[in-house]
């Protein structure tokens, strides 16, 4: 290779490289980027006095608080459920394995208004157990329960998605060897399997938070919108942007902005420790 | 997550077939439908050349901020759904930064199609971009030197080398983008000015029959949408397979 010289068409000139790499840089800049700096560049109008004040507020609190709530509710149990998908998928072959892979994929490919739309059907005024829960008086919809349900299932192939691919590369070698050694299952999940796959399961796990914190259209569905009770805080954004609370909206859209940007800045250094172990296996 | 899915396939018949039917043929839901499958796919098609240029010069060349830029590409999917619909009604409104610079022009976008479109651009550039990428960096070099050789300029080698190659994953790309497109819901509804008939996209009016109680026709329409999302990408995967093993 080195001893031919390279035809002079596989190297670009210089001129249509810088070229090419401008029209790009600019098109990420006006695409991308702008609309992340008027966030932030509205949010912050009025000074920084008013970006506190809107913070301070009874229902931005309580819409801070209520996102917290769902996200430490339904992170925690995606994951489990979604370690134990990719388990089930990863190291078996059953009937219905096709069926199950497809139903983890499932919530990806269907608008987030769908669903939140599925759990109206069965738990609203007019769904399937609609009539039963109003006589016990339990509240799904237009209440927190509801909030959880319609998150869970949006966030839910986050974890899954990530240690597939892994668990399948990885094998279940090790795994049997602890267990021919006399490892109980217990020790194996600890010690071999959860090791093997903990820089996976992160991704996961944040791309799930971040997911279930800044979800709109499922919540937008089963939340009822009342203020102080049943608005995260991107439903929150779209009171306060309905509202003509132009500052107000963008100071809460800037938290939830940060909160990519660190999502997006802890993927960067994730993903540098997954390419880091399947370099070193 | 079967009896969800159960409630859709069979509360739309409470109507009967005759009234899914009226339902769903009902004008304003034909507009809604129309305009979220024609701009889900007009945005994928934008996001064709689009894509081909980020992908490109992000796998083929170095250059200052290129760690930055591959964050970027990601932000459509990291910056929650609301976040992206306020900030685009901001830039594209007659005031803001962009907008007002299209006022001149005569452009309207904000609070109109064009507005949707513009949101739908905006969420599906990673789908494609990183669609491509992969396949541009397995792209087996010979090839591009052995028509370089053989004589062929620049433009000649990407038209009738590289294109091709990348054909089946431009469709997948496109596939993805669409798909994401037609039930996007919390990027457009702030820059749509969700005008029925003009401005009003599908899951807005699914919404819209929720609230109205309507829960079957809600339903109709959501099962609807599912439906041909599901039968177009099935006719994308297919064409996408043809397209692979032509070339192989």
């Amino acid at each position: 290779m080195t001893s031919v010289p390279m035809p002079s068409a596989l190297t670009p000139p210089r001129l249509q490289r810088a070229v090419l790499i401008l029209l790009a840089v600019t098109l990420m800049g006006v695409l991308l980027l702008l609309p992340l700096v008027v966030v932030f560049s509205e949010a912050l109008s009025q000074g920084f006095e008013t970006v506190v004040e809107a913070l301070e507020t009874e229902d931005a609190r309580a819409a801070i608080e209520l996102t917290l709530l769902v996200a430490a509710i339904t992170v925690p149990l995606n994951t489990v459920c979604g370690m134990a998908a990719a388990w089930c998928l990863a190291r078996f072959q059953f009937p219905g394995r096709t069926l199950l892979a497809t139903l983890v994929e499932l919530p990806f490919s269907v608008s987030p208004v769908i669903s939140g739309l599925v759990w109206v059907l069965l738990f609203g005024a007019n769904g399937w157990f609609g009539p039963w829960l109003d006589a016990h008086g339990v509240r799904i919809i237009f209440a927190l329960p509801g909030l959880v349900l319609a998150t869970t299932f949006v966030t839910f192939p986050f974890v899954a998605r990530a240690l597939i691919p892994l668990m399948r590369a990885q094998g279940p070698a090790e795994e049997e060897a602890a267990l021919t050694l006399g490892a109980n299952a217990a020790q194996v999940f600890w010690h071999v399997t959860l090791p093997n796959i903990r820089w996976a399961l992160m991704y996961g796990v944040l791309l799930c938070n971040a997911r279930a914190m800044g979800e709109f259209g499922a919540v937008a569905v089963v939340s009822g919108h009342i203020r102080g009770q049943t608005l995260t805080m991107p439903l929150y954004v779209e009171a306060l942007f309905n509202d003509y609370d132009w500052v107000g909206a963008f100071t809460v859209a800037a938290l939830l902005s940060l909160l990519a940007l660190v999502t997006l800045g802890l993927r960067v250094l994730l993903e540098r420790h997954m390419d880091h172990g399947r370099g070193a296996a | 997550m079967l009896i969800p899915l159960a409630a859709l396939v069979l509360r739309p018949w409470e109507l009967g077939a005759a009234g899914v039917w009226q339902s769903l043929t009902d004008p304003r839901v034909l507009a809604a439908l129309r305009l979220s499958f024609g701009a889900a796919a007009l945005a994928a098609a934008i996001n064709l050349p689009f894509g081909l240029l980020i992908a490109w010069v992000m796998t083929r060349y170095r250059f200052p901020g290129r760690r930055l830029a591959d964050a970027l590409i990601d932000m459509p999917l990291a910056l929650p759904t609301a976040v992206a619909g306020i900030s685009l009604t901001a830039l594209f409104a007659p005031k803001g930064w962009i907008g007002a610079l299209l006022v001149p022009l005569g452009v309207k976008v904000a609070y109109t199609p064009l507005g949707v479109l513009v949101a739908l651009v905006f969420v599906g550039l990673p789908f494609v971009v990183r669609t491509l990428e992969p396949v541009m960096l397995d792209l087996p070099a010979e090839a591009e030197e052995a028509a370089a050789t053989l004589g062929a300029t620049r433009l000649q080698t990407l038209c009738r080398v590289v294109l091709p190659a990348l054909a089946p994953s431009l469709l997948t790309g496109f596939a993805a983008a669409l798909a994401r497109g037609v039930g996007e819901y919390g990027s457009v509804i702030f820059i749509a000015g969700n005008m029925p008939m003009v401005s009003e996209i599908a899951p807005l009016l699914i919404v819209i029959r929720l609230e109205q109680f309507d829960y079957a026709g809600a339903a109709a329409l959501g099962l609807a949408m599912l439906l041909l999302s599901f039968l177009l990408l099935l006719a994308l995967n297919r064409g996408q397979h043809r397209l692979a093993r032509h070339l192989a």
